[in-house]
């Protein structure tokens, strides 16, 4: 029974099992890409309007895509401080 | 009509110069007229994994500038007639690599040549791109680790996006997964990646499985591709990956634990 286990415990203990869950992750995110290139100017501009009104952090504006099947959803999250 | 092979991977050191090396002397043994071209501009390696580095002259580079022709550069192997290299510059830089420029080369080389086979450099650019760009075929070399696995996924939405018969709405490139330095011992172990793991991931054709194997280094020591060496796994993985490449359906061999005999338990422990 020990001697069982033993041999269980190295089946799945290995790096390789966590080496391909990294893996598949990775590449999922690897195969949606980066995004649009305007991204990163998009969120400068919003960073620029708010500013007319309130004072944000650069980090208070975060734009983000997410592909879902042939749905893209562009996500906005603006903080606002206190 | 010739074809074209890149070998390619993204990742460096997986094993391309090797396979290159043993596939292109694999097709010539069959009996085809075969060109191997290295693309590795500034970093050339493959003309020593044949064996002929005292033989370069001219180089790939010199060709497409002008300053010599196809015919002056070619080195024609000494194991095998229907064999030829053309080796990679050794000075000047991936930049002197133009599309025009190896798109002439290549043509010219297809008149001869029944498969011409190029071996890539690392990375994803330019000596890479123009490798990929003319293919009509890939192999993507793979080594059972994150890193390369990762790098073969960018490679091959490259390949299907970047190619000569992509803009010219031919079929698409045939991709062809080689996973090279496979270890039974390890994968039992479960510290490698499974073969079926990396298959699951990538989803290519797998037209081998190179066991990692000392004879590799012993052949690019002694400046032999190791598809030559007959009794070694890897020189035999290569031969079947050969046949494979040409339509035979051959099982895949190498991938589990050689059990040890009596004798190998009693004496080597
Ligand atoms: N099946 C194998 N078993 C053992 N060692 C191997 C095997 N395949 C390749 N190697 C070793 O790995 C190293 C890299 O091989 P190679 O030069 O073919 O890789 P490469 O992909 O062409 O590298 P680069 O990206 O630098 O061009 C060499 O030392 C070679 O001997
Ligand atoms: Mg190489």
């Amino acid at each position: 029974m020990a001697l069982l286990d033993y041999f269980r415990q190295r089946k799945t203990t290995g790096s390789a099992a966590i080496a391909k869950e990294r893996l598949q992750i990775l590449v999922a995110h690897d195969r949606r890409g980066g995004g649009p290139s305007y991204l990163p100017q998009l969120k400068n501009d919003l960073l620029k309007v708010i500013r007319k009104y309130v004072a944000v952090d650069n980090d208070a504006v975060s734009v983000n895509l997410e592909r879902d099947g042939a749905q893209e959803i562009l996500e906005l999250n603006i903080v606002l401080p206190d | 009509m010739a074809r074209i092979i890149v070998v390619t991977s993204g990742k460096g050191g997986v094993g391309k110069t090797t396979t290159s090396a043993a596939f292109a002397m694999g097709l010539a043994e069959r009996g085809f007229k075969t060109v191997v071209i290295d693309f590795d501009v500034g970093l050339r390696n493959l003309d020593l994994i044949m064996g002929c580095e005292r033989r370069v002259v001219y180089d790939f580079v010199n060709v497409i500038s002008g300053e010599a022709n196809v015919g002056q550069a070619m080195i024609k192997d000494k194991r095998n007639p229907n064999l030829f290299i053309l080796p990679a510059s050794q000075t000047r830089d991936k930049e002197a690599l133009s599309i025009d420029g190896v798109g002439r080369v290549l043509d010219e080389l297809a008149k001869e040549f029944e498969f011409i086979v190029c071996d890539s450099p690392a990375g994803i650019e330019k000596g890479a791109t123009m490798a990929m760009y003319f293919a009509d075929d890939a192999i993507v070399v793979t080594n059972p680790e994150v890193s390369s696995v990762r790098d073969s996924d960018r490679m091959i939405g490259i390949l299907s996006s970047k190619s000569r018969r992509a803009e010219q709405g031919l079929e698409g490139i045939r991709e062809f997964l080689l996973v090279t330095r496979y270890s039974p011992e390890r994968v039992q172990r479960g510290e490698m990646l499974a073969l079926e793991d990396v298959q699951d991931i990538l989803s290519l054709d797998l037209i081998g499985v190179i066991p990692d194997s000392p004879s590799v280094l012993n052949a690019s020591n002694a400046g032999v591709p190791v598809i030559l060496d007959r009794e070694s796994s890897a020189g035999q993985a290569y031969s079947d990956m050969v046949s494979r490449y040409l339509g035979e359906d051959l099982p895949h061999r190498f991938l589990t634990v050689e059990k040890k005999g009596l004798f190998g338990r009693l004496f080597r422990g």
